[in-house]
């Protein structure tokens, strides 16, 4: 399967956008290097404001920047983005309305060898609960791209969660997407994984593949817009099925598992429900695969979840 | 300045301390102190320096005004009051439900105020912003910014010093209203600030130091900064918290104080000014879903 760096995918949509509008800008905190913005600055080296480790200011500026018209973009590591910078992307973006694009890469395990200091696994939770904020996390580099063309085409603030890291194409590069709606990978008739991120998308995948060589049927929607959460596919899903897992690469307090739960409580929709994700635990060090088997986020994970469901 | 000139401006910052004690009074408490120490700041500023339009408060050339310190909203609503922004009789509405003027300064809700502010540090990120904005738009403005002493306590304000200086803002004017007091004592108890000077000397910027309510000196340094081609400017006022407000001035807790109406009207007679004549009932106009999106 064809596959390409997500931070490719996101830079050299940045660089695209540029070109046919002057207000787009990118902001750096001294991570310009692993965020791969470094072809925007090559292109555009007026466009690209390395702030130096200094995460709160650079919200403040791209706030500020916003003020006066341009398009900011701001990233750094989403361990940084958001609890290091809360209040900032709370107040001088969000609750002064103005259209800044936060960037926070390295999601829960795929920080791997950056280890527990860098490891979030709350950053959805957080997020979550600043009004009107839209929040995605791509499964792969098309949905990477679409969604940094519709944060800059979209006034108002996003946050876009995504690996630095290569991941494999699960539509094609003309595919449209819009914040709010879910993809379904696969239908299925006995159960339904509703997942987000590249990581977790391709597990449910690969654990829906395995489900149905045993004869379970299992369905796949790839959330990608966790807020606005698109109610009526998950609900459609929860009502054809009777089964639904939520997959995240997060706690499953306060983010993807807790959103669905929430809507299938207030729709009074009765289903078996489970959630795949990270137990009341700090991160920690090691590679990605060892992490996911700890946090039980892998393939052979869902797959039991699932069988326990039937 | 002119000595008309300055009396000319005196008077208008009696007015804009007048109304702003009215303001506070009319509610019963508010941040005082510091609402105080800014008064002539405010009134040079929009009175004698800065392009603006009430009629158009987001006119694309006009100057920026970031209030950092934005528990002083009070006095710069008195001040865009007093322009023509608003109806004076909005005054009376600070802080009470569905106002358009909260304590601290909102760029949704009134007309005039450029930047949301509130948690201290982070309005001085966003004039940096904004000056870096105007420059890369080539937009011939000047972006106003003012910090409190106790704000300066902030990390953020720092960082935005170090980018500041580094990224030669020279369309960025920046003020501390050195007031030397912070909410819970004397900045010099709390965390010495000094030698002020030198800290913003060593983040590169042209840094000058003149009484905060001496409308002349403030004004040259204003012209002096102004005429920078390569640095942001830091203008530290000396000034006084409570300035002017016969109950508050001199006292060590008036960051936010409760106090009468009659204790408001005092002060103003004090002042040798008339009390302001506004309606005691005011309806609230428009509502915060106004101007959302920062349109």
């Amino acid at each position: 399967m064809e596959s390409k760096e997500m931070r490719a995918a996101y830079a050299d949509t940045l660089v695209e956008l540029a070109s046919k509008n002057p207000d787009i800008v990118v902001l750096e905190a001294d991570l310009m290097r692993a965020t791969g913005t470094g072809v925007f600055q090559k292109t555009y080296p007026d466009r690209l404001f390395n702030v130096g480790i200094a995460e709160a200011n650079m919200v403040g500026v791209a706030s500020g920047l916003s003020a006066t018209g341009k398009i900011p973009f701001a990233s750094t590591f989403a361990c940084f983005a958001s609890r290091r910078v809360f209040d900032q992307f709370f107040l001088s973006a969000n609750y002064a309305r103005l259209n800044v694009k936060l960037v926070g890469t390295d999601p829960g395990v795929t920080a791997a060898f950056n280890g527990g200091t860098h490891m979030p696994f709350e950053d959805l939770g957080l997020m979550r609960t600043v009004p009107g904020l839209t929040i995605i996390e791509p499964s792969d580099p098309a949905s990477c791209a679409a969604f940094t063309r519709i944060a800059a085409e979209t006034y108002g603030c996003f946050y876009l969660r995504l690996p630095r890291k290569a991941a494999p194409y699960l539509y094609p590069a003309d595919e449209k997407f819009e914040a709010g709606k879910a993809k379904t990978l696969r239908k299925g008739k006995d159960l339904c994984f509703v997942a987000l991120g590249s990581l977790m998308v391709n597990n449910a995948l690969a654990a829906a593949e395995t489900l149905n060589k045993e004869g379970i049927k299992a369905g796949v929607i790839d959330v990608l817009s966790l807020k606005p959460l698109d109610a009526a596919t998950i609900l459609k899903a929860a009502k054809n099925t009777g089964r639904i897992i939520t997959a995240e690469n997060h706690q499953i307090a306060g983010g993807l598992g807790s959103a669905v739960a929430e809507l299938l409580a207030e729709n009074g929709v009765q289903c078996k429900f489970k959630r795949i994700g990270v137990r009341d635990e700090f991160g920690q060090v090691g590679t990605q695969d060892y992490l996911a088997t700890h946090y039980g986020l892998t393939p052979p994970d869902l797959v039991k979840t699932a069988k326990a469901m039937m | 300045m002119t000595e008309k000139r300055t009396r000319e401006l005196k008077a208008i910052a009696k007015e804009i301390r007048t109304l702003t004690i009215d303001e506070i009074g009319f509610l019963g408490v508010g941040h005082i102190g510091g609402a105080m120490s800014v008064v002539e700041l405010l009134t040079l500023l929009y009175n004698e320096h800065m392009k603006v339009d009430p009629a158009n408060p987001r006119m694309a050339d006009r100057d920026w005004l970031v209030l950092s310190k934005g528990h002083a909203g009070p006095t710069l609503y008195a001040t865009l009051a007093l322009k023509g922004f608003f109806p004076k009789e909005w005054l009376h509405t600070l802080n009470t439900g569905g106002t358009r003027l909260p304590s601290h300064c909102d760029r949704n809700l009134t007309p005039g105020i450029d930047m949301t502010t509130g948690s201290l540090g982070q309005g001085f990120s966003a004039a940096m912003g904004i000056a870096l904005g105007l420059r890369l738009g080539k937009v011939k403005s000047t972006v106003y910014t003012v910090i409190g002493d106790g704000e300066s306590d902030e990390g953020q304000v720092w960082e935005a010093a170090m980018f500041a200086g580094n990224s030669g803002l020279a369309n960025l004017i920046a003020f501390t209203d050195f007031n030397k007091q912070q909410l819970d004592g004397f900045t010099k108890d709390i965390q010495n600030l000094e030698a002020l000077d030198d800290k913003w000397k060593a983040f590169g910027w042209f840094v000058q130091r003149v009484d905060g309510h001496d409308f002349d000196a403030m004004d040259k340094a204003i012209r002096a900064a102004k005429k920078q081609t390569s640095k942001p400017s830091m203008i530290i006022l000396d000034t006084i918290k409570g300035k002017g407000c016969n109950f508050a001035e001199g006292l060590v807790s008036n960051h936010n104080m409760t106090f009468t109406m009659e204790q408001a009207n005092g002060a103003i007679a004090a002042l040798g000014a008339d009390k302001p004549k506004t309606k005691a009932k005011v309806e609230v106009k428009g509502s915060a879903k106004e101007g959302k999106n920062g349109k």
